[in-house]
């Protein structure tokens, strides 16, 4: 039989509550996010590896355009990914890209490579350029509230 | 002779027995962080119970072409991941068969539950898809598929609202 170990031995309310959260907190799963990066130092880290600052407006046009397949980026993130997005297929919710409206966006090194990796093969059946990851965002820290 | 407890025995062993009904959470206790993130990114996060091991084995075999989409992990968290999902692999009577596609939409099981389901509602734009288990059944991510504890999705006609509570 599974059971949740019974925090409540206590006669307190109050200890018993904070028992129970603290329960429920170690029993929560870790988060697997390392936060070692900002989204402007993406851009940058980007930005260097083509030669070439990082250009929005060329990176709207990109991430709203179908390069030969089904999809565009902006086919599971919206057109201006302010908002929560949905996965074209699953329907799945998915968090807002832009980082002025998801300040979690962009700032786990490997989740940003992961993603990158995936996501171009999806969208364009290989890997994104470093010029084409800068200028989308470049574009994506432009959208403030 | 003393009576043996043999009621209070047999309570426990019928509460101990796997149920063939979704009752209970399909979720091991101990699910990997990285399952949840990885796997349940873009669909529900399957209880690797809807599945025999041989399904997953094809499943985490070919996540480059992962039923469309490139779904690859790096090497550490595919083997994490393939050797979790062989553990908790479906071995039930039901689960046994191996979907086409290893598409759990696709089992015998899933068709006969969903049966009553009019074609044009897992195309509402709330489901979407049989896959977001979610539209209907809130409490997926948790392995919860209770009948009880459906919600109804937007957009249902009159006529398929009453199919519902049949």
């Amino acid at each position: 039989m599974r059971t949740m170990p019974d925090p409540s031995h206590t006669d307190r309310p109050l200890l018993r509550a904070l028992a129970l959260a603290l329960a429920s907190g170690l029993l929560a799963a870790a988060p697997v996010q390392a936060a070692d990066t900002t989204a402007a130092q993406q851009l940058d880290r980007f930005s260097t590896a083509a030669g070439a600052p990082g250009q929005a407006e060329r990176g709207r046009v990109f991430f709203t355009t179908a390069h030969g397949g089904e999809w565009s980026c902006a086919s599971c993130h919206g057109a201006r990914p302010v908002a929560p997005g949905r996965h074209a297929s699953t329907g799945k919710a998915l968090d807002a890209l832009a980082p002025g409206f998801n300040p979690r966006a962009f700032t786990d090194t490997a989740k940003v490579d992961k993603w990158f990796r995936r996501n171009c093969k999806d969208v364009l059946q290989r890997e994104c350029s470093a010029a084409e990851k800068a200028d989308v965002l470049a574009w994506l820290l432009s959208l403030k509230p | 002779m003393k009576p043996t407890p043999l009621l209070p025995a047999l309570l426990t062993l019928l509460a101990l027995a796997p149920t063939a009904r979704a009752d209970g959470p399909l979720m091991p206790l101990r699910v990997p962080p990285a399952y949840t993130q990885e796997c349940g990114a873009c669909h529900t996060a399957y209880p690797p119970a809807l599945l025999p091991a041989r399904s997953w084995k094809r499943v985490m075999g070919g996540l480059e072409q992962h039923y469309g989409s490139d779904a690859t992990l790096d090497p550490k968290t595919l083997q994490q991941l393939d050797g979790w999902l062989q553990q908790h692999a479906g071995t039930s009577r039901r689960a046994a068969e191996e979907p086409p596609q290893d598409r759990i939409t696709r089992s015998a099981w899933f068709e006969r539950e969903h049966r009553k389901i009019d074609a044009a509602v897992w195309k509402l734009p709330s489901v979407k898809s049989a896959a977001q288990c979610a539209a209907c059944h809130g409490d997926a991510d948790q392995g919860r598929f209770d009948e009880r504890a459906l919600r109804l999705p937007a957009g249902l006609s009159a006529s398929q609202r009453r199919a519902w509570n049949d």
